[in-house]
């Protein structure tokens, strides 16, 4: 990482030009539909600026923010999932030929994307995801073509919505790897550090000059302040075995009883990697295409194996989702599976919030 | 030879046997497959059973009619229901909550010549059905991946999970958290491919019950929504409102109600 750098904010002009020349489909956060999504942006006039959001469990709002922000809106119910981890695609197609067949893998076809207005714990989220299609020997094909030509552009949050809690997680809110380029926004300016050698180079052409101390000090208030600021909170102290243990607590028939088992809280959580492999044939019958689809450890199908469901009840399927997520997912891979990003709140139609699951939880095993 | 398959219709508006015709290219390919020896919609040329696959749309509303669908399963191998009507009694299943009577009085000038039976029922009511396709009308991928199954003699698949799925998957933004509109997806099946939240709508519920659902949170939901009583009742009570969950659920709000 280099020294913090200053950077106009019609610098960011430059930096989407210069990534559009070099081939990049350029992607940030742009209001859709009462949200934001990551959507290409040409031009910075594209990006939801001057918007801020208004989070609660269950209720997402955009509202009109601070004149000259650029980076105003949080975040929404999409994160990079979708870009790597693609919700339906081909996997293979299988051809009749004569008595026999043909198979041949889809592979997705190369693209460079550059992401602007990466928030830190999207990109810890990325990192997760990483482990789980990138292990070893143990790497995902479709994943991998799809993440490999990326160039990263984080914003540091100087202020999180209610629904955060990166600070519990580690993972935020300033960005502290995975990206190319992390941003700090301030009232005219941004400070700008590089965080690879493709992010140095970029910082050379953009022509920057050195932030001042002074700047690069109310930089790291800024977000200094957001993490002490940050309303929501998990224990995550012994937080495995306190699962493990509480497996017959009564709080997740509680917790069941509101849950709609709807899917919602893991298809936007930017590391739930459950997916369903279908056949779908030509009516024809000549040609099957495998496909994968986002599936979830909410829905029922998910755990109906060889004729048995092994998790018929919702709050069979509400504890296998808090249980792996916190627990179990940092045996298997080493991290937790939750950065904090607060989605699985915000997006549950009935509010639904793990942080006040788990305090229940710890709550009701200390009686 | 070719499998023979027939198209019947009860009490429904066609919009289901249409998706046949709307399949177009697939049709084609389809009748490759297929004699289609019943389909009065599509051909004049009218074949008797048996039939290998009976596609049944509409419910059973008439006297003749419930005679007419034992005679259909008797001459069919398989018999798959097809769309809102046939699956579960669809939205001429109001009359089930309506005195009938008293609208053949009104409605017709000449009720003597009507016939008709007092509540509007799904085909399973009547005689055993291997396979429902639900939808209000049903989806053409749907119809043909059944079809196909169906060909090469295996049992069909369609998911029963929440239209909330699917909408994700599509990117769409939930109404119900962004826009605080009330919305049936998290208790519907999916198949529609999240049509009306894509357009910023709720979910009407066309493709009937998911296969797990909590219809005591939904019903708070909703009224955290602000939609109550009779409200409430004609929500659950529009294109699958018979279907049991739904109907014992909407009864349950009317006869709080009273
Ligand atoms: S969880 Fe942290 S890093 Fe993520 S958006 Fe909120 S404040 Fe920013
Ligand atoms: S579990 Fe919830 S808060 Fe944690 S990463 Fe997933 S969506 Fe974000
Ligand atoms: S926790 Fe919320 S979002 Fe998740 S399945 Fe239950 S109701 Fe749906
Ligand atoms: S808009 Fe409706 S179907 Fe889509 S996620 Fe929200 S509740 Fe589910």
């Amino acid at each position: 990482m280099t020294e913090p750098m200053y950077m106009p904010k019609a610098a960011l002009e430059n930096l989407i030009a210069l990534l559009r020349g070099d081939g990049y489909k350029v992607l940030g956060p742009v209001s859709r539909d009462a949200g934001v999504a990551f959507e290409e942006v040409r031009a910075v006039s594209d990006l939801a600026a001057g918007v801020r959001d208004s989070q609660e469990a269950g209720r997402y709002r955009l509202e009109p923010g601070v004149p000259g922000e650029i980076f105003g809106v949080v975040n929404g119910a999409g994160s990079l999932k979708p870009f790597f981890f693609a919700p339906d695609e081909n996997l293979i197609e299988v051809r009749r030929e004569g008595k026999s067949f043909k198979s041949s893998e889809v592979i997705p076809p190369p693209r460079r994307l550059a992401f602007v207005g990466v928030r830190a714990c999207d990109l810890a989220a990325v990192a997760v995801q990483d482990r789980i299609f990138l292990h070893d020997r143990f790497r995902d094909t479709h994943y991998e073509t799809r993440r490999k030509d990326v160039f990263m552009v984080a914003v540091n949050c100087t202020r999180s919505a209610p629904t955060c809690f990166c600070a519990s997680m580690k993972t935020g809110p300033e960005a502290t790897a995975g990206f190319d380029l992390s941003l700090t926004e301030m009232d005219e300016c941004f400070v700008a550090k590089s965080g690879s050698s493709a992010g140095e180079a970029m910082l050379e052409r953009l022509g920057l000059r050195t932030a001042s101390a002074g700047e690069a000090e109310q930089a790291r208030t800024l977000t200094d302040r957001c993490a002490a600021g940050m309303r929501r909170q998990l224990d995550t102290s012994d937080l495995p075995r306190l699962l493990y243990e509480q497996a017959d607590s009564p709080r997740w028939k509680e917790v069941a009883s509101r849950c709609l088992s709807c899917t919602n809280c893991t298809m936007v959580c930017p590391t739930c990697f459950c997916h369903a492999v279908v056949d779908q044939q030509e009516i024809d019958g000549n040609m099957s295409r495998r496909v994968r689809q986002w599936d979830s450890c909410f829905s029922l199908e998910h755990a109906h194996i060889h004729g048995i469901n092994f998790r018929p009840r919702i709050e069979d399927r509400y504890r296998q989702w808090l249980t792996h997520k916190l627990a179990s997912w940092i045996d298997q891979f080493g991290t937790s599976g939750c950065v904090g990003c607060g989605r699985c709140i915000t997006w549950c139609p009935v509010g639904i919030d793990l942080t006040q699951e788990v305090a229940a939880i710890r709550a009701s095993a200390i009686k | 030879m070719k499998p023979r398959v027939a198209v019947f219709k009860f009490a429904s508006c066609d919009g289901c046997q249409l998706q046949f015709l709307n399949a177009e290219d697939e049709l084609l390919r389809l009748a490759g497959q297929v004699d289609l020896v019943y389909f009065p919609e599509a051909r004049s040329r009218s074949l008797p059973g048996p039939y290998d696959i009976a596609f049944v749309e509409g419910s059973i509303t008439t006297p003749d009619d419930a005679r007419r669908i034992i005679r259909v399963r008797e001459e069919s191998r398989y018999l798959v229901t097809i769309g809102a009507c046939a699956t579960a009694g669809g939205i001429q299943a109001l009359r089930n909550w309506a005195d009938v009577e008293q609208y053949r009085r009104v409605v017709y000038p000449s009720p003597e010549f009507i016939s008709t039976l007092s509540t509007s029922t799904p085909i399973s009511e009547h005689v055993r059905v291997d396979f429902e396709v639900w939808g209000c009308p049903i989806d053409k991928g749907q119809l043909l991946a059944v079809t196909r199954s169906l060909l090469s003699g295996a049992k069909p698949v369609l998911p029963a999970y929440s239209v909330c799925m699917e909408c994700k998957r599509r990117g769409n933004v939930c109404v119900v958290v962004a826009r605080g509109e009330p919305c049936l997806g998290p208790v519907t099946r999916t198949g529609c491919g999240a049509l009306c939240p894509a357009l910023n709508r709720g979910c009407y519920g066309c493709f009937g019950p998911a296969n797990d659902e909590n219809m005591e949170s939904f019903v708070k939901l909703l009224a955290q929504q602000g939609v109550t009583g009779d409200d409430a009742v004609r929500r659950l009570r529009g294109i699958n409102g018979y279907v049991r969950l739904w109907r014992e659920t909407a009864d349950a709000i009317a006869a709080q109600k009273k």
